[in-house]
């Protein structure tokens, strides 16, 4: 049973293997073998072929389509596209975006590819926003600045969000609840609110103390867990100069 | 710079050809061999005063219509197979076949059951190009990134705007190829058309110079005629493909 509230961000981690990915497939509806139910306000999600609620979801990889232009891209995923052009014009210059709109996705560095595709998850004004380790093997800066756009965005609109990490201290600094998935068969073995308050950032002192308190409390639970962050996150190392340079 | 060198190049070569067709018509010195002066002028004249451009016409009309017509029913075809394992099953056998049949066995039996009429020479020439359509598309089909299809899917993403700016682009590279080969092989079947079943276009002439063994009149038809197939690759064929690809770094 997993459930999360309208609004509210969700942080799922969890070893490889704990399905993690496929439990956003399942939300997502690209796959659709399962035993159980999806209920939004306690109809299921999925019916007839349709979803109830508007839908993002933002990859491991940017999958912009190459040969769409950054503004084609966004474009794409808005059903009127007529009235629609001003408001995407409008969020690419909150997020520091408008000098590319008409670039090609390859004419930009995978940073900007992340960005754009993160962008394209809220400009179709999500309900509900599935995330699949948007920010896995990015430099440290550039994770810190996508996650702080992220939680610009998200202050926005707020969408219900679920993002699968397996990095704990990326949960900590983003999520409102964090949920830990054990590994097969995927079940939730734990829930941890956090309580703190936000801006936060991933080199916090608070967000490392919760870290730490929570590695020694479930030692069996997390290890695995953590000798994967380690590996992962070696070159992540807290930045202080990460602000957005944009964001006002 | 690269593209100035690339253009000097094909230039230079085609001169080069017409150097030696010059000197050789020179050594040999008969009819049977007229040099590229004779043919220029017998081309000029036929241009500005014989029927060469109403022939032309014809031929190239023809050459459009079962462009297009293959290009679509053969894209079609493609891309259900391509798409559908059972369809592709299926069919594989026929279009093996199909890939076999020589065109003049094609042509001669559109003519024998739909009569000497417009109608069995653009199918006939269609017929003949549809089968390696398929096979190029079908390629293609196959290659579709699922990954792109899947952000289409999530994002609910219409079905027409979803063919149309996520699935088709995948294809441009194959339909491009597919375009480049059918051109070159639709506008040799067309003259074979036309010699044995009408009477009118490029190949109806070439059969007439023929009976009287006319090689210069053969050869400004040939010439006419390959001149416009270069043309139409530099200002159609080329220019489109690279908008299409314009994406790429």
């Amino acid at each position: 049973m997993l459930s999360a509230l309208p609004g509210e961000f969700v942080a799922i981690v969890g070893p490889s293997g704990a399905g993690k990915s496929t439990l956003l497939n399942l939300v997502a509806g690209l796959d659709r073998e399962m035993d159980g139910d999806i209920q939004v306000d306690g109809q299921p999600l999925h019916a007839d072929g349709l979803m109830r609620v508007r839908l993002g979801f933002v990859f491991q990889e940017p999958r912009l389509m190459p040969w769409l232009t950054v503004i084609d891209n966004l474009m794409l995923v808005l059903e009127n596209s007529t009235d629609s052009v001003e408001r995407v014009r409008h969020l690419l210059r909150e997020v520091g975006l408008s000098d590319i709109e008409q670039s090609f996705p390859n004419q930009l560095s995978g940073g900007m590819q992340r960005r754009v595709s993160l962008v394209r998850a809220f400009v179709m004004r999500p309900e509900l926003l599935l995330m699949d380790e948007p920010f896995l093997s990015l430099d440290a800066p550039t994770a810190a600045r996508l996650r702080l756009l992220l939680l610009t965005l998200w202050g926005e609109l707020h969408p219900t969000v679920l993002f699968v990490t397996h990095q704990l201290r990326e949960a900590l600094a983003l999520a409102d609840r964090v949920l830990f998935l054990s590994s097969s068969p995927g079940r939730v073995v734990l829930e941890v609110p956090v309580q703190l308050p936000r801006p936060r950032e991933l080199g916090d002192a608070s967000i490392g103390e919760l870290h730490d308190r929570l590695l020694v409390q479930y030692p069996e639970l997390l290890s695995g867990l953590v000798e994967e962050e380690k590996q992962q996150s070696a070159s992540e190392i807290p930045d202080s100069d990460n602000r957005l340079p944009s964001s006002r | 710079m690269l593209r100035v060198r690339e253009t000097w190049l094909r230039g230079l070569s085609l001169l080069a050809f017409l150097v030696i067709w010059q000197l050789a018509a020179m050594a040999v010195n008969k009819p049977l061999l007229p040099a590229p002066t004779v043919v220029l002028t017998t081309l000029w004249n036929d241009l500005t005063e014989g029927s060469l451009l109403y022939h032309l016409g014809i031929t190239l009309a023809r050459v459009a219509v079962s462009f297009l017509i293959a290009m679509a029913l053969g894209t079609a075809l493609g891309i259900v197979m391509g798409r559908y394992r059972d369809v592709d099953a299926a069919l594989d056998s026929l279009l093996v076949l199909a890939l076999n049949i020589p065109a003049l066995v094609t042509i001669i039996l559109c003519y024998i059951w739909f009569g000497l009429t417009e109608t069995a020479a653009v199918t006939a020439v269609a017929l003949n190009k549809i089968p390696t359509v398929v096979v190029t598309v079908r390629e293609g089909a196959r290659a579709v990134d699922r990954q792109l299809m899947e952000v289409a899917g999530v994002y609910r993403v219409s079905m027409r705007r979803t063919f149309v700016q996520v699935y088709l682009p995948q294809l441009y590279p194959y339909l491009m190829a597919a375009a480049r080969s059918g051109l070159a092989l639709i506008w040799k079947i067309v003259l074979v058309v036309e010699l044995l079943g009408r009477s009118n276009g490029v190949g109806f002439q070439l059969g007439t110079f023929f009976q009287f063994f006319d090689i210069t009149g053969i050869l400004a038809y040939t010439f006419a005629f390959a001149a416009v197939v270069l043309v139409a690759e530099a200002i159609l064929i080329r220019p489109l493909e690279r908008h299409l690809t314009r994406w790429r770094p």
